[in-house]
């Protein structure tokens, strides 16, 4: 099957029920993207699919179709996402870093769906995502400045 | 993962009316293992308005099993599991009952069930309406004679006709999940059919509700 990712089209050999974050891991070889849980519950492997946040871990490849994926490798690319990138190195969010990458990833979603969240939205639209590093008065503030930058 | 001991009990619950349903010989192989009572065992009760109520009261298994109160909720956050507790991540329906911006029930939920390959948690749910039932048709917390009373009203059932309520039930997609749920998760009791057939019947006898 063919598999549009951050722009360029592969073709792609796996079984159809075979999560996305495999196939962008093992086989694309973009291990930006973190397994953490498998089970959609921590939000490490987020990555957006037809420009909306999708838990990598339990998407089926085949339900991907010809939307376009785009994960953490490209995501400074838009506007959007190279906001977050910005505020996450001004605001020094990261941590251990692990969970990060789908942090960024959410964040982005979340600025494209609402440009200007207050406290409230950016947790709602956040709680998906787990920081054992407990990162999140930073998340919030870098997305704050990132939402301020008006890039979004 | 450590079981929570409203989940023990609700397995051993569960356990119980399966191994007493198959005592009693209802079970048959490949028949749903909690079935619900056919249209036709209600004829022996003469009076059409009891009838009317005792059809409702058998339809109210399903519709008062988790697979259907989970996302009727009594707030805007849905449920999840057997034992009805608050869904993880927290969510929120938001106007559209799809979730907050940003982080639409999608996220997670796609259009089918989806199998995991993590020990604990067989399947993630799915289907392509996947969403929360608006406000007005919460269940949660509802007794069996009021969720009745909101179904028949059209302020509060999305304004649907009875003969629409048969079809829906009937026929809805989503509805039709409760009883293909995905690994991991009971179905609701019987088959979307015999579910439909009860409401059919329900309606047909004057769609009265139960007293209690």
């Amino acid at each position: 099957m063919k598999l549009k990712v951050n722009g360029k089209v592969h073709e792609i050999d796996s079984e159809p029920d075979t999560p996305l974050l495999w196939v962008l891991r093992d086989i694309i070889g973009l291990t930006g993207t973190k397994f953490g849980c498998g089970v959609a519950l921590c939000g490490a492997c987020t990555v957006h699919v037809g420009g909306e946040p999708r838990r990598s871990c339990i998407l089926p490849v085949s339900m991907v179709g010809d939307a376009d994926v785009l994960t953490i490798e490209a995501v400074g690319g838009t506007p959007v996402g190279k906001a977050v990138q910005d505020a996450w190195l001004k605001v020094e969010v990261v941590q251990c870093g692990y969970c990060q990458a789908g942090q960024i990833m959410q964040a982005a979603a979340l600025l494209t769906a609402n440009p200007a969240p207050d406290d409230g939205a950016i947790d709602r639209a956040m709680s998906g995502n787990i920081c054992r590093c407990g990162t999140y008065p930073r998340i919030r503030a870098a997305i704050h400045a990132a939402a301020k930058q008006g890039a979004v | 993962m450590s079981m929570s001991p409203s989940m023990a009990l609700g397995a051993a619950a569960f356990v119980f009316a399966a191994s007493a349903a198959w005592s009693a010989g209802i079970s048959a192989p490949g028949a749903p293992e909690r079935p619900l009572r056919s249209v036709a065992s209600f004829e022996g009760i003469r009076n059409q308005a009891e009838r009317s109520a005792a059809l409702f009261t058998e339809a109210g298994k399903v519709i008062q099993s988790p697979r259907c109160l989970n996302c009727h909720p009594a707030t805007r956050t849905p449920t999840q599991g057997d034992d009805m507790r608050q869904h993880v991540p927290l969510m929120v329906a938001n106007d559209g009952n799809h979730g907050p911006k940003g982080l639409p029930c999608a996220a997670c939920h796609g259009s089918d069930n989806a199998r995991t390959f993590a020990a604990g948690i067989a399947s993630v749910p799915g289907n392509a309406h996947w969403q929360l039932a608006p406000i007005e048709m919460a269940w949660q917390g509802l007794t069996l004679p009021q969720i009745c009373a909101q179904l028949k009203d059209p302020r509060r059932n999305g304004s649907r006709s009875l003969d629409q309520i048969v079809t829906h039930m009937n026929t809805d997609h989503l509805v039709g999940w409760a009883w293909d749920p995905g690994e991991g998760r009971t179905k609701a009791p019987g088959t979307q059919k015999d579910f439909g057939a009860l409401i059919e019947a329900w309606v047909k006898t004057g769609a009265h509700c139960p007293t209690a």
